[in-house]
């Protein structure tokens, strides 16, 4: 105990002396957290294949960003866990039955290139692990569009060769097979995602689990989930190409990765807007998108290219969405914009 | 897993008669209008800000202490917004309790010997807001011989406002929730403008509870500070705002306010900082805003803390100055917190003897609360009319990160209650884009400190605003500077 307070080592910086508990890290491993419900639910379908890809792709994505610094002489960023999170994410809108080193080498263009030639993390203007999935179905759009059977098991090895495929619901329903695919899956099996599919978006379910949990610890916020399923369910609801129009709404809903895209890849905080508004608009514009490439497009899925679409479109929604200063009316500040 | 299912399944085919059956959605209105009090306030709220956990228990249910009187005072000559007084005193001179040491000119108030005793020296002393300042040192006689100077009104109920006003100024109060602007100019520049006159007891900031004892063991003088204030602004009611996570705080005021039938209202505020910020508990109350950089008077209001509510009735009531301030001294690296009162100019090395003495891995010690407060570089530093804390940090309360990022969350955005976006204010000072700053208004930032507290990257957000503003200031000045001088040039050139 000190009585003379002469040999205290003081540090002098500015206010504020307190700071919030949470911090990148804890961000990032709440949204790993989020994650394993639906990695579980995959592992029970698919069988420990899954397992298996999600770890060599966080492994390699580490890995990978961990060389870029070090050949760089830049710090070294791998405790805030972010490129582990890309890793998992890349994992989880790839097949299941994609060959590991391809997983790698989609890891090597999400960090290398997506992230890291960008400035690193909170610099990138695309989502890393979409933009990964776009470059792998670029390249080998073969084994990134075959979906195993969800009846049966994904060996450890092997590839497409070894597996009975299957088509996911939205093909189907792309190609006008909507009544032999309700008579396939029930609206509880699109739910608890007993359906064919990328290896993490499967389970519906799993994944709203996941996305309540971070709208709960407070990671993402309600408006782009909220935005981007809403828009998607009430388009899909007014414009159905079935004959009832709430289940062509419910299946295209629950159908594709609609529930990652929502929860996981479009409230990415570095690709998306920072204000409240913003970020009804940025859900708004990746609902619209997705339901145009559905409907209209050569895909069956819109998800991933309507978000990595929106993230073009970030920093020019955050442009026109700046919040009203404190004290001045809303009218006035429109007027005096205008002049 | 199955149960998971079917109940799934369940809600799926159900809730889907349920959405054809329902018609009458209408019903849900007189439900909603059950809350329209509470719809009022939340609309009301200030946006932003960020609930830190308030670390209150410390010392909240601890009554204020006397501390023994010191055997020197330190009374720095700035404690207040604005030039520091001259002393009027010279070494060696016998001052007693009350006389005034100080004077000051144009913004100011006078400052006034917070012991009887003599002067031992006339100095530059380091004080709370770094560095030095012209102090004077009294050797304590400890007799506490009132001087002549201090004389209650015959009758206070009597005074006119211009006397009242005078009895302010004479007193030396200022801000006491440690913004420090003198509370006579705040009076007099407000009369004729201020309807809505607010008293601020949100103490908002963590650790600090010396407004929340004042409410429980002097509420008659901050209700009698409050008639007053009323009767010079001529409005006939005071609001006192307090924070909801004083209850019992709240209790005691509305107890005497009904014992007195004074005109003053409570008004329980939702927990958050920076409610206790001056446009912002101006917003809670009225939900009005204080327009960019204008003063609360400008949309009808005037704030005042609860301390200088109580100074006002004691300088009013008894013709008493600003001499003693209660000092809420905590933090982790303190043995024993409390809530002390002392004279003004003591030493703080005191107050902490006081609480028990400070711990051997104490990092930090700052003047005011943790969000606020100044960091100080030494304990040797004098209580002042501003210091409402005094907090010293030990252990790993101090989050730093060696590469602070910014993953553009957003939650600066969401905390600014200013309406600023702090991560692009941060890019633009990063960057000394001059222009774009004073464009995205980095000059309404208060300083509150809500996005450092809240940013997860760990960015000295607050801190790079601070230098930002500087820089915006000196490019003013800079630009003046040269408009006169190619002015002059010009005049030179058409006399020749």
């Amino acid at each position: 105990m000190l009585n003379d307070y002469k040999g205290l080592k003081l540090i002098a910086s500015s206010n504020p002396h307190i700071r919030n508990n949470e911090d990148t890290r804890s961000i990032m491993l709440d949204v790993i957290i989020a994650l394993c419900p639906a990695l579980l639910m995959s592992v029970i379908r698919f069988g420990f294949r899954a397992l298996i890809a999600v770890a060599v792709s966080m492994a390699s994505a580490m890995f990978f960003e961990w060389l870029y610094r070090k050949l760089l002489h830049k710090t070294q960023t791998l405790g805030d866990l972010s490129a582990a999170v890309t890793g998992m994410l890349l994992a989880f809108v790839s097949p299941v039955t994609l060959p590991y080193w391809m997983l790698i080498v989609g890891n090597f263009f999400a960090i290398f290139v997506v992230k890291q030639l960008y400035g690193g993390l909170g610099k990138n203007f695309l989502n890393p692990a979409l933009a990964g999935r776009a470059a792998l179905v670029a390249c080998y759009t073969g084994q990134m569009t075959s979906w195993i059977d969800p009846s049966t098991k994904a060996p450890l090895f092997g590839g497409l060769a070894d597996v009975v495929t299957a088509a996911t619901p939205l093909s189907m329903m792309k190609g006008g097979e909507f009544e032999a695919l309700t008579a396939q899956y029930g609206l509880r099996d699109m739910f608890i995602g007993n359906i064919g599919g990328s290896l993490g978006e499967i389970s519906s379910m799993m994944l709203l689990i996941g996305g309540l949990y971070l709208i709960f610890r407070k990671v993402i916020s309600w408006q782009i989930p909220v935005a981007y399923i809403g828009t998607v369910a009430i388009l899909t609801f007014l414009f159905p190409q079935g004959n009832d129009a709430l289940t062509w709404m419910l299946y295209n809903v629950l159908g594709g990765g609609l529930f990652l895209g929502a929860f996981f890849m479009a409230t990415d905080y570095v690709t998306s807007p920072v204000t409240k508004k913003g970020q009804l608009i940025f859900g708004l514009g990746c609902g619209l998108i997705t339901v145009f490439i559905r409907y209209f497009g050569s895909y069956p899925e819109g998800v991933c290219y309507s978000i990595l679409v929106m993230n073009c479109c970030t920093w020019i929604i955050d442009k026109y969405t700046k919040p009203t200063r404190f004290g001045v009316d809303k009218k006035a500040a429109k007027e005096a914009a205008k002049k | 897993m199955k149960e998971i299912a079917g109940a799934a399944e369940y809600f799926l085919d159900n809730g889907k008669e349920w959405l054809y059956n329902q018609s009458d959605y209408g019903a849900v209105f007189p439900l909603l209008w059950q809350y329209k009090d509470e719809v009022k306030t939340m609309a009301q709220a200030f946006f932003g800000g960020v609930h830190p956990n308030d670390m209150k228990a410390a010392t909240n249910e601890k009554a204020i202490e006397q501390l023994q009187a010191p055997a020197q005072v330190v009374i720095p000559m700035s404690m207040h917004f604005g030039a520091p007084c001259t002393p009027t005193v010279s070494k060696g001179d016998y001052v007693k309790l009350g006389q005034k040491i100080g004077e000051f000119k144009g913004l100011g108030a006078p400052i006034h010997a917070s012991v009887s005793g003599t002067v031992a020296a006339v100095e530059p002393r380091p004080y709370s807001m770094g560095g030095k300042v012209m102090s004077v040192v009294i050797d304590n006689d400890f007799k506490d011989e009132l001087s002549e100077e201090v004389k209650a009104p015959a009758d206070p109920d009597a005074l006119s406002v211009e006397e009242m006003v005078e009895m302010v100024k004479e007193a030396g109060i200022v801000g006491m929730g440690g913004a420090t602007f003198p509370t006579h100019t705040k009076i007099s520049s407000g009369i004729g403008k201020v309807d809505t006159v607010i008293i601020n007891g949100a103490e908002c900031e963590p650790y600090i509870t010396g407004d929340h004892r004042a409410m429980l063991e002097r509420p008659a003088e901050i209700i009698g500070g409050c008639c007053y204030l009323a009767k010079m602004f001529g409005v006939n009611k005071v609001i006192i705002g307090v924070e909801d996570n004083k209850k019992n705080g709240i209790e005691s005021l509305n107890k005497v306010i009904e014992e007195q039938k004074a005109p003053v209202v409570v008004e329980a505020l939702r927990c958050r900082y920076p409610q206790g910020g001056e446009k912002q508990l101006c917003q809670a109350v009225t939900g009005k805003q204080v327009p960019p950089g204008g003063l609360p008077a400008s949309i009808g209001c005037a704030v005042f803390n609860i301390n200088t509510a109580i100074a006002i009735y004691h300088a009013i009531k008894e013709g008493m100055p600003v001499v003693r301030k209660v000092v809420t001294v905590s933090g982790s690296g303190v043995v024993e917190p409390k809530n002390l009162e002392c004279p003004i100019g003591t030493p703080v090395s005191l107050l902490f003897d006081a609480c028990g003495g400070l711990k051997d891995e104490t990092f930090k010690l700052i003047a005011g609360g943790p969000m606020m407060g100044m960091a100080q570089a030494s304990a040797d530093f004098p209580v002042a009319k501003g210091t409402g804390a005094v907090l010293a940090f030990a252990g790993n309360e101090n989050k730093v990160s060696a590469d602070p990022t910014c993953i553009r969350c957003g939650r600066c955005v969401e905390a600014c209650p200013m309406h600023l976006e702090p991560l692009y204010l941060y890019l633009y000072v990063q960057k000394n884009r001059i222009e774009d700053l004073e464009a995205a208004h980095v000059m309404d930032c208060i300083e509150c400190g809500a996005c450092s507290y809240i940013c997860p990257g760990r960015l000295h957000l607050t801190h790079s605003f601070k230098v930002g503003k500087q820089k915006v200031k000196e490019a003013a000045a800079k630009a003046k500077a040269a408009a006169e001088a190619a002015k002059a040039a010009e005049e030179a050139k058409k006399e020749a």
